[in-house]
């Protein structure tokens, strides 16, 4: 931190400078002027959280990809397939059973296995081709799909929230006070909050997996070098086994949220495999804390754009990419 | 679930079609929203298109009709592409295409490039299509979406006395046209349209679009269909909405009525008009709800026909009629067929339609309410039925022509 402030003062500035308008945005209550030039302070304050918060759903897939892709130099390109598969199984799971906790364990499960099996079939006869790996995880992806639209039908599929969490919280954030001096807070849906947490969570956890215990010394040793770590005696294969299960799993578990706070249907498993691609092209390739950050800017970058800019919020997310890749190709926070 | 009731379709018409080598043979075909956004109203429009088939048989004459279904995604680029390789590969000699508005305009330039060939809109409603610089070869024997907005904009004025509303509607042609039927009646009464959103076809999170709508307002339009409509009504209930809604032709359907979960119970009691109305209690109407519902098993249908569904049926109907005048003859350049569509008029189940000298249809309009059945079911009921109604919604056309076409400001929000 300090040695960043000692090395770029002035961006260092520009940083702090932003931070405390956001920040100032955030908390204050807008002046009249203010409210004229860029709209409510509720609009405002609805964007920012939403953007955080589909920023969390783009973390929890994009995380899966990053980190097979960190350990296997892996570009799994059918991705987006296991995270309509997971969304699919949260919806049969919980439109038979009434449980939107169980939809989550058996989307899991299901998905993990699902990774395992392509690890295990797919993946380990072509290691180390990484064109052929890709246009295989296409076709896949193609097949996937079809096989999901003859299963389940071009129909939308929603996953009920449970009844706990529908609805509206208010958090203590003034957006507004009435001219009687009675101040309003921000009323915000329950679910996307608690889904959030959940993905800053799941987000935490693994990063302390990743740096904190011996399974997660084991797989950093193996994106730097697989080939010694092979030599050392650990059982590599099944470390990859291991990191392709936990990273379908996740997006199985995205597909759930996004079945929740969004909906199913075909092409959603395209859409998320780009989003994902966007977020760990913005965030580095291979990096957990790079994918959070790049979850993050689009989350922010779509939300905010569809309210200023609604003509142009999908060239938003691409505008950033192309800067990202003009300036620092390797992502934002990515490993040297 | 588990079969794909369009892939049946399909291979029921390859059966169909074997039996029938032996004779000659009109091939047709036939493009629909089977991917994307508008997947679900592409798979009914299948089914009116089929129950249609059901009704009045193959048979022209000595001849059989053959079907070719090709899919697309409601961009108009996927329309053409489907079109053009119904034309060139399976060689085609009559489109009944496309379903959505952007896909229309698309298919009316390209229809130009073969004149010889004849485009019936399936149910496609964006108002240039027809009203600018018309293709002679394409023909719509449904009402645009302006059209299909008659009646609402005053019933919402004088009779819910909204006076100030809001709209919410996917950023494409169909919308465009649908805001445009509405403005121009309610302002035209006298109410106000503060704020006009428009979000990207296929928009999954409507959260901050919702978060924008203006609280100071009587009503919400809504101008969204498909799974961008079930996006919008499963956020819009967890942000603990409240607010009159209204909707637009696709929005009041079926294909979102009859959507799974709750969130669609935040439309009980909404205002909309549309080419159709689930409860009218029409002869006609009833027979074709009858003859959709005996069609296909209750699981692979809506409980009833969606306007897309009856779209389809209505100019598939038209297609086998005027080949049936013209008893099949499709010589010098389809001339005699093309001469019975412009002067046909079909008893449509949603009311009699002909067609004007754009080749666009004049029809009947319903303002309608959505009720629960008592039974968890959601129809749209009759409230008031406005016949007649032309593509210059009753004005002048030199007034008319002076508003512009539909856009996302036009029209303002004034008398005309």
């Amino acid at each position: 931190m300090t040695r960043f402030v000692e090395r770029h003062p002035a961006w260092a500035l520009i940083i702090i400078i932003a931070i405390v308008i956001v920040l100032w945005l955030v908390f204050s209550v807008w002046p009249p002027g203010l409210e004229e030039a860029i709209g409510r302070k509720r609009v405002f304050l609805n964007a920012v959280f939403n953007g955080i918060t589909l920023g969390g759903l783009y973390f929890l897939v994009a995380s899966g990809f990053t980190l097979i892709f960190g350990l296997m130099r892996n570009v799994n390109l059918a991705h987006g397939s296991l995270y309509l598969f997971g969304g699919y199984v949260g919806y049969a799971i919980s439109a038979s059973t009434g449980s939107w906790i169980l939809a989550f364990i058996v989307a899991f499960i299901l998905t993990a296995l699902v990774g395992v099996l392509l690890q295990v079939l797919v993946f380990r006869r072509m290691e180390g081709q990484d064109l052929r790996q890709t246009m295989v995880t296409i076709g896949l992806s193609i097949v996937f799909a079809d096989l999901m639209l003859w299963a389940c039908g071009g129909d939308f599929y929603q996953i009920q929230t449970p009844s706990w969490l529908i609805g509206p919280v208010e958090l203590p954030l003034l957006t507004a006070v009435k001219s009687s001096g009675e101040p309003v807070y921000l009323r915000y849906p329950l679910v996307r909050l608690v889904i959030f947490a959940a993905s800053v969570i799941i987000g935490v956890a693994m990063w302390l997996a990743l740096n904190r215990t011996r399974i997660g010394m084991i797989i950093r040793a193996g994106v730097d070098d697989r080939d010694i770590l092979a030599a050392t005696g650990v059982r590599i294969q099944l470390v990859f086994v291991l990191v392709f299960a936990l990273g379908a799993g996740l997006a199985g578990i995205a597909g759930v949220v996004g079945g929740t706070f969004q909906s199913l249907s075909p092409g959603e498993d395209i859409r998320f495999l780009l989003a994902s691609l966007v977020v760990v092209i913005v965030g580095g390739m291979g990096s957990i804390p790079g994918a959070a950050l790049g979850a993050l800017i689009i989350g922010l970058a779509e939300q905010l754009g569809s309210v200023y800019i609604p003509t142009y919020a999908i060239v938003v997310t691409f505008l950033i990419m192309v800067l990202v890749l003009a300036l620092r190709p390797q992502g934002l926070l990515a490993r040297r | 679930m588990l079969k794909c009731s369009v892939g049946l379709l399909a291979l029921s018409s390859l059966f169909l079609s074997g039996a029938a080598m032996a004779q000659d043979k009109i091939k047709v075909g036939v493009t629909a929203t089977l991917e994307g956004t508008y997947t679900v109203l592409g798979e009914d429009g299948i089914r009116g298109h089929q129950t249609a088939l059901n009704v009045l048989g193959k048979k022209i004459g000595d001849k059989e009709l053959e079907f070719i279904i090709a899919s697309t995604d409601a961009t108009p680029d996927s329309a053409v592409r489907a079109v053009r390789k119904l034309i060139e590969q399976d060689k085609v000699q009559i489109l009944l295409s496309p379903l959505s508005g952007d896909e229309g305009i698309a298919v009316k330039n390209f229809a130009k490039t073969h004149p010889e060939l004849t485009f019936i809109n399936a149910a496609s409603g964006a108002q240039e299509t027809t009203y600018v610089d018309p293709a002679p070869n394409f023909f719509r024997f449904n009402m645009d979406g302006a059209q299909w907005q008659v009646g609402l904009g005053k019933y919402a004025y004088d009779e819910k006395k909204y006076r100030k509303i809001a709209t919410v509607g996917e950023d494409y042609s169909f919308i465009y046209t649908q805001v445009f039927g509405l403005a121009l009646e309610f302002c035209g009464a006298g109410g106000q349209i503060t704020n006009r959103q428009w979000v990207p076809l296929g928009t999954k999170d409507f959260a901050s679009v919702i978060a924008a709508l203006p609280d100071d307002v009587d009503a919400i339009y809504l101008g969204l269909g498909g799974a961008d409509a079930v996006n919008f009504l499963n956020q819009y209930q967890q942000a603990g909405g409240k607010a009159h809604l209204m909707g637009g032709s696709i929005m009041i359907d079926q294909t979102i009525l009859s959507s799974k979960g709750n969130a669609k119970n935040a439309l009980i009691g909404t205002l909309a008009a549309s080419g159709q109305a689930d409860t009218w209690e029409d002869k006609g109407w009833q027979k074709f709800v009858k003859d959709y519902q005996d069609a296909f098993p209750p699981n692979k249908r809506f409980p009833s026909p969606s306007l897309l569904a009856t779209n389809y049926y209505g100019s598939t109907m038209a297609l086998i009629l005027a080949l049936r005048q013209v008893n099949g003859d499709l010589s010098d350049n389809q001339s005699k067929f093309k001469a019975a569509l412009a002067k046909l008029e079909i008893d449509a189940p949603n009311g009699k339609i002909k067609l004007d000298g754009n080749r666009q249809a004049i029809g009947t309009n319903f303002v309608t309410e959505v009720v629960d059945d008592g039974k968890g079911a959601l129809f749209s009921k009759v409230v008031k039925v406005i016949p007649n109604v032309n593509q210059t919604l009753g004005y002048d056309p030199a007034v008319f022509a002076k508003i512009g076409l539909p856009s996302r400001t036009v029209p303002e929000c004034k008398k005309y």
